[in-house]
């Protein structure tokens, strides 16, 4: 009898504190990773194996939320940040995301780096509906709200870039000859559909030579010689910087001067222009959507102002002309920026909703002009750039921001 | 492979090989499998599908340890043969919705004949020009998968998405834990097979090529059948090995398949002890698990890291785990006698 009752004034006690707790409840939800002191989020990058460059992006990222963190973190909460290694390789990608996932328990999956890991984990982390937030690689698939809601991109894809230079040679030069060097990967491919796609019709006519090249030669000087025998008189060099600077350097040995773009992974004054030599660069055309860091003309801007700050506070081993860190502080940037729209609602549906409710952002390392939007439809935060030549030491932008969005 | 010799000259031995150089006690072996089968009901998911990539390395360390350790033939490639596997079961899943269960034997059979063919002109090499022939096939595998011809299958720089699957009948398992069992199963079954391979009249013609390629001729063994079978057998168990990493995985992409994976294989041979089939799986834990303890050590440094516990190991252990299960089992018989 007595143990019925005291089970009853349990029964009770619990009931009260579930409804008047239930109360506070109504304003603060979370998922597992996020409680009113803390908010856990995971993210993959290769700090070690071939693509350890991008390590620093990871690196860069650590250090905004510790500036976040001392500014007394979002909404109150901390920012706690696990970042794994996968050595950009996608079977260890899989175990660290499950590591991250199911036994530090994170919130979500911030800006993890490298398509072909991306690519691995989509679809564990779609089928546990946990956000694989800003993903850091410039494949279009990210795109892709319908059958994958919990995935997202940052950057501009390639194809839209690509589509830029497409729209910017129809209107500038349209009887262009286009001798194309891509290298042999997605990345490739992706900016050669980007431009095929913009010149529509008039593809076939006007692009007259595609060359492609492996990673693993050790110099595209020949693919060079044979697209200037093809008669092109606009060179798209579709390349990553180490190549895009031997091209730059062959193009002005054998004294051939066609119309040259680089592509934007490798339009980098410290890593691509400066090694090929300036009085090599002269005239070159790209596109861009972040500042760059060793441009003078943004001595003065008060976003770079506050980039040069940050990492003189919290990352001073960083080398500021890398353009990882311009990229990571944009990507985190834009995170907190998310997650300060969440509020005190830091369910998992909720990051991928209000990612998804971002108008006109402008992180301080975007350029003027630069937008970040999407919505349920558009999981394609940056899609614009802007074209630029280079200019004695350094790039001048011109025209207006181009959209290169793919409908 | 210099351990073996040892061994064999300390015993004055009448079986061609001691049983103890190449499996544990039944004791011992029961303990373990009574473990591998408990262990999995009580903890994490994502510590059950680290326990499947250990066995599934375990596996691709084993048949390099047959191919090593057994024929005495070098290897840098058994990376190719793993990502062999790995495309035929999930092209194989993906694109002609073949049950998986099904495409792990075809896997094997592709790779036993595409190790076999290999073996060929690996007969005219030996040691490090083997080595390095080997090393070219690990080289250009991830350039051949990216190949436009292939791409209608392999999906090119893309891979290919593989659907996890369900446990059968009903069974209340997690799709982690029947995976589980199911690589268990196969592993027994394979190991078990392996070491009656290496017992057999083959086995003991793979071992005297290995401690005498013209000695063992000159006894009547076909020495270049039984190379070229070595090498046959270690490409198809490896090619299993492969299929099941692609389910477990659920992606394969060229890129999974680089020679860091053969080198890792190598790595877990050693370490596991060459010619010392148990150690096979020694040699996968240390490869899954000690680059993540160096990582927890120092992120910007975790592959120097690596390097020092890696010399470490091999400096004070150089014939790896064997040897810490030899010493182990001395000290055993020791307390016993007392």
């Amino acid at each position: 009898m007595q143990v019925v009752q005291q089970l009853r004034i349990a029964a009770l006690a619990t009931a009260v504190i579930a409804l008047t707790s239930g109360g506070a409840l109504a304003q603060k939800k979370y998922d597992t990773g996020a409680s009113d002191t803390e908010i856990k989020i995971g993210n993959i990058m290769p700090y070690s194996g071939p693509a350890s460059a991008y390590g620093v992006i990871g690196k860069t990222e650590e250090a905004y939320f510790k500036k976040i963190n001392a500014e007394g973190g979002i909404n109150g909460r901390k920012i706690t940040f696990v970042s794994y290694d996968d050595a950009y390789s996608p079977p260890k990608a899989v175990e660290q995301v499950r590591k991250l996932v199911e036994s530090d328990e994170v919130l979500f999956v911030f800006n993890p780096l490298g398509t072909p890991s991306n690519s691995a984990i989509q679809k564990y982390l779609n089928g546990k509906k946990i956000p694989q937030l800003f993903v850091a690689t410039g494949a279009t698939k990210w795109n892709d709200p319908k059958n994958f809601p919990w995935t997202m991109g940052w950057q501009p894809s390639y194809q839209s870039e690509g589509r830029i230079y497409a729209k910017y040679l129809l209107k500038d030069k349209p009887g262009a000859k286009i001798g194309v060097l891509f290298q042999n990967d997605d990345f490739g491919k992706d900016y050669l559909k980007g431009l095929k796609d913009g010149l529509g019709d008039k593809a076939a006519s006007m692009i007259v030579l595609e060359e492609s090249y492996e990673t693993s030669e050790p110099s595209i000087d020949g693919h060079i010689v044979k697209l200037k025998a093809s008669g092109a008189d606009t060179f798209f060099s579709v390349t990553t910087p180490k190549f895009a600077a031997q091209a730059i350097k062959k193009l002005a040995e054998i004294d051939w001067h066609p119309l040259h773009i680089v592509v934007n992974v490798s339009a980098s004054v410290g890593s691509v222009i400066k090694p090929a030599g300036f009085e090599n660069s002269q005239g070159i055309l790209s596109a861009a959507y972040a500042k760059d860091a060793a441009d003078a003309q943004w001595a003065n801007d008060p976003g770079m102002k506050k980039f040069t700050e940050f990492l003189a506070q919290y990352y001073p081993d960083a080398n500021k002309l890398d353009s990882s860190t311009v990229y990571g502080y944009g990507a985190a940037q834009t995170l907190v920026k998310v997650l300060q729209m969440c509020g005190d609602d830091l369910t998992r549906a909720n990051v991928m909703k209000q990612a998804a409710s971002l108008k006109d952002f402008t992180p301080d390392t975007l350029l003027p002009g630069v937008k970040i939007n999407t919505s349920a439809t558009d999981f394609a935060p940056i899609e614009q750039l802007q074209m630029q030549r280079f200019k004695g030491e350094k790039w001048e932008l011109f025209g207006e921001a181009i959209s290169g969005a793919i409908e | 492979m210099s351990a073996v010799e040892e061994i064999a000259s300390q015993t004055p031995a009448v079986q061609a090989v001691p049983k103890r150089a190449m499996t544990l006690s039944a004791g011992t072996a029961f303990v373990i499998v009574l473990l591998l089968l408990v262990v999995p009901l009580f903890v994490k998911n994502f510590i059950i599908f680290q326990m499947t990539m250990l066995l599934i390395y375990g596996l691709a360390v084993l048949a390099l340890n047959i191919l090593t350790g057994g024929s005495g033939q070098f290897s840098l490639g058994n990376s190719a043969f793993y990502a062999i596997g790995a495309y035929t079961s999930a092209i194989l899943m993906e694109q002609y919705n073949v049950n998986y269960a099904l495409t792990l034997p075809v896997a094997g059979v592709i790779c036993f004949g595409a190790g076999f063919l290999f073996g060929q002109p690996a007969l005219r090499l030996s040691g490090v020009y083997l080595a390095l022939a080997t090393f070219a096939l690990a080289t250009a595998m991830p350039q051949i998968l990216k190949l436009g011809f292939f791409e209608h299958w392999t999906g090119g720089v893309q891979g290919l998405v593989v659907t996890k699957p369900d446990a059968p009948f009903g069974l209340p398992m997690s799709q982690d834990m029947w995976l589980y069992y199911f690589t268990l199963a196969i592993t027994i079954a394979i190991y078990v097979f392996s070491v009656n391979l290496l017992r057999s009249r083959s086995g003991r013609a793979f071992m005297a090529i290995r401690d005498n390629e013209i000695a063992a001729s000159a006894m009547g063994i076909d020495v270049a059948t039984y190379k070229t079978l070595a090498f046959g057998v270690s490409a198809g168990i490896t090619g299993v090995a492969g299929g099941l990493g692609a389910i477990a995985v659920q992606f394969v992409a060229p890129d999974s398949y680089t020679i860091t994976l053969a080198i890792s294989l190598f790595l877990g041979m050693v370490v596991g002890g060459v010619g010392w089939l148990p150690g096979s799986f020694v040699g996968s834990a240390f490869i899954i698990f000690v680059p993540n303890i160096a990582e927890g050590i120092s992120k910007g440094l975790s592959g120097a890291v690596f390097g020092v516990l890696l010399f470490l190991v091999i400096f004070l252990v150089p014939h790896g785990s064997r040897q810490v299960a030899m010493v182990a089992q001395q000290l055993l018989g020791k307390l016993r006698k007392n």
